[in-house]
């Protein structure tokens, strides 16, 4: 009898189970989305500084050199998990990281950044500056679908990259130093 | 407190499945029967601790203990009660706790549903499950725990995915799984047969109910998340070919080819090497489903867990199981022999050839669904593949397959003599062109190419299917349960034929945007926009639409389509108004305001689209029937009783020892 078309089947289990690996290996990669913001200009804004509500912020504040910008707020579950991450990395002081506290849910704009603020009190405040946007009019102009969400922004204004999801370690020195540090990342 | 005791049952029962699988397999591998009888008290140990660990959870969730992450994640305070239990399978980590619940309680129904099977034999079932159940502990122990603690707790949670608070979605899962673990049966009666050597055709008629039980189930299953996608996505269709849609319906279509296979080795001895590789396929391409789903290897609306360690796990179990039981497979298999021959025109032969189609079906399938990821293995970029690869290629193998369908059930056992039934297949035949071009160009007038022949292999297919039973009853002949479960299986089949040919054929769609009193028709119907109002829900708001629907002057009634934001994720749903009337949907959704009170509207009538689901449940209820038959039980006493002699049996494959 013979056993050889009786191995067929595990053959092509072996090259579908090595097209999987490649795909794996392959897979962090596609969990970054292709903002179509990259390579456009950051949007335009001024908002209050949450330290100081009187005093307003604009992108032009901000042009000429890199920078991080941060979408968070104390609603935000992942926000509270990706925190520690983001008071650690911000140690280093390679770049300035940009937070803006998007929409938080309180009855006046008083009471909104009082809530943004006890987080931060509460956490660390990892951040160079935090921005005020009450009404997430900012957030929908960067075209964030949900905090966090972390952009690079370059001297030009000009935003290089967008992560969605908790920012981590690796991702930090592998996307937002590595441009920085003009060594970008070949992929 | 809680959480902790469900996490530690959680971890014996892990341990309680290492020794089901050791005491099972190793227990009749060396013939040590204290090892073997161990096999059942883990069993019942394992599905007594994984019911604690989903008693412990749905605790948790309906105390709204925002201590847990996974319930600060996918539940809310606000979050309705019924939603708060269901959402315990709203997301990754307690949907992979419901599929290893699901798995245990299959294995106790197997372990008290054997008890006449040899003992050695079940026993060997039980261990081949208890690995199954030790792969998917470890996976969620190790990579997906759901009771891990959020410190500080959170004051409430992110709450459950909007689009999964829906009745259709939250008995969804539960049914898709059962289906799926249920061929996780079939998988280990397959290698249970193989490890002992004694592959004859008793193990295929042991494992005849709970397949096709689990057919039952996962029919009930994908058709669930049809009607869902249809009424609340508010897209307007019933079938995407989404990779995770794609994900469930290979295992069904290798699943269908392996309940006829299984017919044939039961009945005649014949196609066992066949149907072995068939029950392994439909578990393995369920595993791979569930891989391309939690890995997010494949991008779809469902991929909500993207994790490439969870990846590696699933890719690794994958290769332990699928690569496993292959070898074993390509060891084993080459003992058999087929004694029995058939002739061509046989019913044998017909069922080969809807085992080849069916196979041939999932393989295009398989291959619309791999070819972004072989593309990319090779390097060639990226690759999508939609509906222009998969209608058309799917067609071509299910038109032969409908067209042979209902010649076959007339088909007798071994012999060819179709010419016996020829007259009334012509008859038959003859009745269904008639009816079906009736359908197609009287009622509806209209039509594509294919549209005639789907209608009339569809009818053709109702029609034929109730000779049998007719002449049946004239000759006052009994029905036994399982060809009646066929005949309404196959009667389900030709409903949804038809079903799908018409909706296809004849739906008609348009978007208008409308301002207050703006009229449009479509398909008969007239509608009048009314405008729009607020509404206020548990955890959302939203706007509800009012639109007055007249078919030639005469009210048929008035619709609201919905658009909700809720409020803790932030997220839209559109909740299209859906009506039946005179045998069609008739669907209204309001799409985006355009302003000025103007809003885009969507307007869609589609005939007969309900009878596409119902064609499904009516498969099912086949499946339940043919699967309750009284055959399998009295049978199963009888050979257990007397295993060498039965009448029938094939001396090539008698135990070995």
């Amino acid at each position: 009898m013979k056993i050889g078309k009786f191995l067929i089947p595990l053959g092509a289990f072996v090259l579908l189970a090595i097209v999987l690996a490649i795909g794996i290996k392959h897979s962090p990669e596609k969990g970054v989305i292709a903002s179509p913001f990259i390579g456009k200009a950051a949007p335009q804004f001024s908002l209050p500084d949450l330290s100081q509500p009187t005093k307003s912020i604009t992108t032009a504040d901000l042009k000429g050199r890199w920078y991080a910008v941060n979408f968070f707020g104390s609603w935000c579950y992942a926000c509270r998990q990706e925190h520690p991450t983001l008071m650690e990395v911000s140690r280093s002081r390679v770049l300035p990281i940009i937070g803006f506290d998007w929409k938080e849910q309180a009855d006046s704009a008083n009471e909104q950044d009082d809530l943004g603020r006890a987080f931060l009190n509460q956490l660390g405040n990892p951040y160079t500056l935090v921005l005020a946007d009450r009404d997430g009019r900012t957030a929908i102009n960067y075209g964030v679908t949900g905090a966090p969400e972390t952009y690079l922004v370059n001297p030009e204004g000009v935003i290089v990259y967008k992560l969605t999801g908790q920012i981590t370690k690796e991702i930090w020195e592998k996307e937002f130093v590595a441009r920085v540090q003009g060594k970008p990342d070949k992929s | 407190m809680l959480p902790e005791l469900g996490h530690f049952a959680l971890i014996l029962a892990l341990l309680l499945a290492a020794l089901q699988a050791f005491f099972g397999i190793a227990g009749p591998a060396f013939a040590r029967d204290r090892w073997t009888s161990a096999v059942i008290p883990a069993v019942a140990g394992q599905f007594v601790m994984i019911g604690t660990a989903m008693a412990c959870l749905i605790a948790s969730f309906v105390s709204n203990d925002f201590s847990v992450l996974y319930i600060a994640e996918n539940s809310n305070s606000a979050l309705p009660l019924f939603y708060r239990v269901t959402a315990l399978w709203g997301a990754h980590e307690g949907s992979l706790l419901l599929w290893i619940f699901l798995l245990a309680a299959w294995t106790v129904a197997v372990a008290f549903g054997s008890g006449r099977l040899p003992r050695r034999f079940s026993a060997r079932v039980l261990g081949v499950l208890g690995v199954v159940s030790l792969g998917f502990l470890l996976f969620i122990l190790a990579t997906s725990n759901p009771f891990l603690r959020l410190d500080p707790a959170a004051p409430d949670g992110r709450d459950l995915n909007p689009l999964l608070q829906d009745v259709g979605l939250a008995i969804h899962p539960p049914i898709l799984y059962t289906g799926y673990v249920g061929f996780a049966v079939a998988f280990a009666f397959a290698c249970a047969a193989m490890l002992e050597g004694k592959m004859d055709q008793y193990w295929a008629r042991w494992t005849r109910p709970w397949t096709t039980s689990a057919w039952a189930f996962l029919t009930v299953g994908i058709s669930l998340g049809s009607w869902w996608s249809y009424y609340e996505l508010g897209w307007g269709g019933y079938w995407f070919w989404d990779p995770v849609e794609n994900a469930s319906f290979m295992p069904w279509l290798v699943g269908t080819a392996l309940i006829h296979s299984l017919a044939v080795t039961d009945k005649r001895g014949l196609f066992k090497s066949w149907t072995l590789l068939l029950a392994i396929l439909a578990f393995s391409l369920s595993l791979l489903g569930t891989f391309l789903v939690r890995s997010g290897l494949l991008q779809s609306v469902h991929s909500f867990a993207a994790d490439p360690t969870r990846g590696i796990f699933i890719l690794a179990f994958l290769i332990i199981m699928v690569g496993g039981s292959l070898s074993l497979y390509a060891w084993r298999a080459p003992l058999l022999k087929s004694q029995a021959g058939f002739e061509f025109g046989a019913r044998e032969s017909f069922l080969l050839f809807n085992n080849i189609l069916l196979v041939i079906a999932a393989a295009t399938v398989f291959g619309g669904e791999m070819a972004p990821l072989i593309s990319d293995a090779l390097g060639l970029g990226g690759v999508s593949v939609g509906p222009q690869y998969f209608n058309p290629t799917f067609a071509l193998s299910m038109i032969p397959l409908l067209a042979l369908l209902a010649i076959g059930v007339h088909a007798g056992w071994k012999r060819g003599r179709v010419g016996d039934s020829k007259q009334m297949l012509l008859v038959t035949l003859g009745v269904s062109v008639v009816i079906g071009l009736a359908v197609v160009y009287v009622i509806y007038s209209n039509g594509k190419l294919l549209t005639p022949v789907g209608a009339i292999l569809a009818v053709w297919i109702i029609v034929t299917s109730f000779v049998d039973p007719i002449d049946r009853l004239r000759r006052k002949l009994s029905l036994s349960r399982s060809v009646l479960g066929m005949t309404v299986a196959h009667i389900g089949l030709g409903v949804f034929v038809l079903s799908v040919t018409a909706v296809e054929s004849f739906t008609v769609e348009r978007d208008v945007a409308m301002g207050v009193n703006d009229k449009a028709a479509l398909g008969g119907f007239e509608f009048r926009f009314q405008g729009v109002r607020g509404e206020e829900g548990p955890n959302y708001d939203g706007v509800v639409g009012s639109v007055v629907v007249t078919r030639g002057g005469a009210p048929v009634t008035v619709m609201s389509p919905a658009k909700r934001n809720y409020w803790v994720t932030r997220s839209d749903t559109t909740e299209a108004a859906i009506e039946m009337h005179g045998g069609s949907n008739v669907l209204v959704a309001l799409g985006e305001s355009l302003g000025a009170g103007k809003w885009s509207i969507r307007f869609q009538v589609r005939p007969l689209v309900n009878f596409i689901w119902l064609g499904a449940g009516i498969m099912a209820l086949g499946a339940g029937l043919a699967a309750s038959d009284r055959r399998y039980r009295v049978a199963r006493a009888q050979e257990a009783a007397v295993p060498a002699s039965a009448p029938g049996a094939n001396p090539a494959a008698q135990p070995t020892r």
